[in-house]
């Protein structure tokens, strides 16, 4: 299974020479199987990039929505396979407890927001609510749970026989917790990630930044840290970096974060196009 | 122990910062938090006795109607109500702590918690001292 984040970015592109080294895109992660088949996770505008680099012949992709936040939509109407008649796409996502997937992404993919009406788009389109649970997609074992994030948003755990990936992009466990982390039953997110091969978690802000943010939804580098070692990860790659950080604020900032909790697993900030193979 | 749902996580993260004493139980009414304030009327320490069953629970305290009758009967119960039926209950009751005989008069309000798939996760009672 090989990991390749297309859009590293949180909440809003930031592209430019000063975000060049990590990228300005926002969330979008493709999976690769053993077999060749394709995730995408999320459909932030790195999605743009991604769908220029599939393999040609193929005939299906999956897209996996955490949750419905611009950040992680955006894209989507800008993804290639979509305008392929030849394509079958999947889209997998959560509903709210009154809009069903459609109903929710057609309030993007509508004019006035949008030009193409998403019935019209010319693939094989089928669209999935994601609850919580299992699922499979070829080689692709795929868990997903509410995390806490503001409005319905799932994390996903994908395995194969060659490794495990846990995806919580946009994700706030500490919230409300007076000590974080307390214990593993009372963590979001702690099943979807225990001893995962590669943890792509939140980990937007710094532990200066974080109380000006409470309860937007998202982590702290030291959380993220915290997390992933309750957790047991074997490797931490902290995502969804915020879009007022340039490179070098982006390693200083991790940098100090890791060098403060000494974590005994490695940690790679997420940059667009960097690849990890699992195992 | 599997990890809670995060909406169960979320009310827990609530309750521990209410004034009020609340009682948080998953779908077999075992009591999974209570909070400080509950702590009170229970006449234990959460982080002492941890979860505590409905069986353990009944030997901590009673509700009833009237002090001098009986406690009441499972079908009056207002948080099995909740969780039996999904919906909400408030009732007045005399709350026996039996550790020390005290009775307190209370009102509790109990509730079902639904997620959005409208699967039943558990139930909260918050009690309401007179």
């Amino acid at each position: 299974m090989k990991v390749t984040p297309y859009g590293v970015r949180g909440s809003l592109a930031a592209p430019g020479p000063a975000t060049a080294r990590y990228g300005g895109n926002t969330s979008c992660v493709r999976v690769t199987g053993p077999d060749g088949a394709v995730l995408v996770l999320d459909a932030g505008t790195g999605i743009r990039s991604l769908a220029l680099e599939l393999p040609p012949g193929l005939s299906r992709v999956d897209v996996l929505l955490t949750h419905l936040h611009m950040d992680h939509i955006i894209g989507l109407g800008f993804f290639g396979p979509l305008y392929n008649p030849g394509m079958e796409v999947h889209i997998w996502g959560p509903a709210s407890a009154t809009l069903s997937l459609e109903a929710r992404l057609r309030r993007y993919l509508a004019p006035p927001l949008f030009p193409v009406l998403l019935r019209d788009v010319p693939c094989r389109l089928e669209l999935h609510h994601t609850g919580r649970g299992r699922f499979s997609i070829g080689a692709f074992r795929v868990r997903a749970a509410r995390i806490c994030h503001p409005g319905p948003t799932m994390g996903y755990r994908i395995e194969t026989d060659q490794g495990s990936l846990a995806y919580l992009p946009d994700h706030e466990p500490a919230l409300g917790a007076r000590r974080f982390p307390i214990d593993a039953e009372w963590t979001s997110g702690f099943d979807l990630a225990q001893k995962v091969d590669l943890l792509l978690h939140d980990a937007q802000y710094t532990r200066e930044e974080y109380p000006r943010y409470v309860g937007w939804g998202h982590s702290t580098m030291h959380d993220a840290l915290a997390f992933a070692r309750m957790a047991g990860v074997k490797h931490l790659v902290p995502f969804h970096h915020d879009p007022g950080r340039d490179d070098a604020a982006l390693e200083a900032a991790i940098g100090a974060a890791v060098a403060d909790m000494d974590p005994d697993f490695p940690v790679t900030p997420a940059a667009e196009g960097r690849t990890f193979d699992l195992p | 122990m599997a990890q809670q749902s995060v909406e169960m996580i979320l009310v827990r993260q609530l309750a521990s910062y209410l004034f009020v004493p609340v009682i948080v139980v998953d779908t077999t009414g075992t009591a999974v938090f209570y909070n400080e304030p509950a702590e009170r009327i229970l006449g234990v320490r959460f982080e002492e006795t941890g979860r505590i069953g409905p069986e353990e629970a009944d030997r901590l305290i009673e509700l009833s109607d009237d002090p001098a009758a009986g406690p009441d009967d499972a079908g009056r119960r207002p948080m099995l109500t909740a969780l039996q039926q999904r919906r909400p209950v408030h009732a007045r009751r005399w709350l026996l702590r039996r550790g020390d005989r005290v009775r307190l008069q209370v009102e509790l309000t109990a509730f079902p918690v639904i997620d959005q798939e409208d699967r039943l996760l558990g139930a909260v009672a918050m009690f309401w001292e007179r």
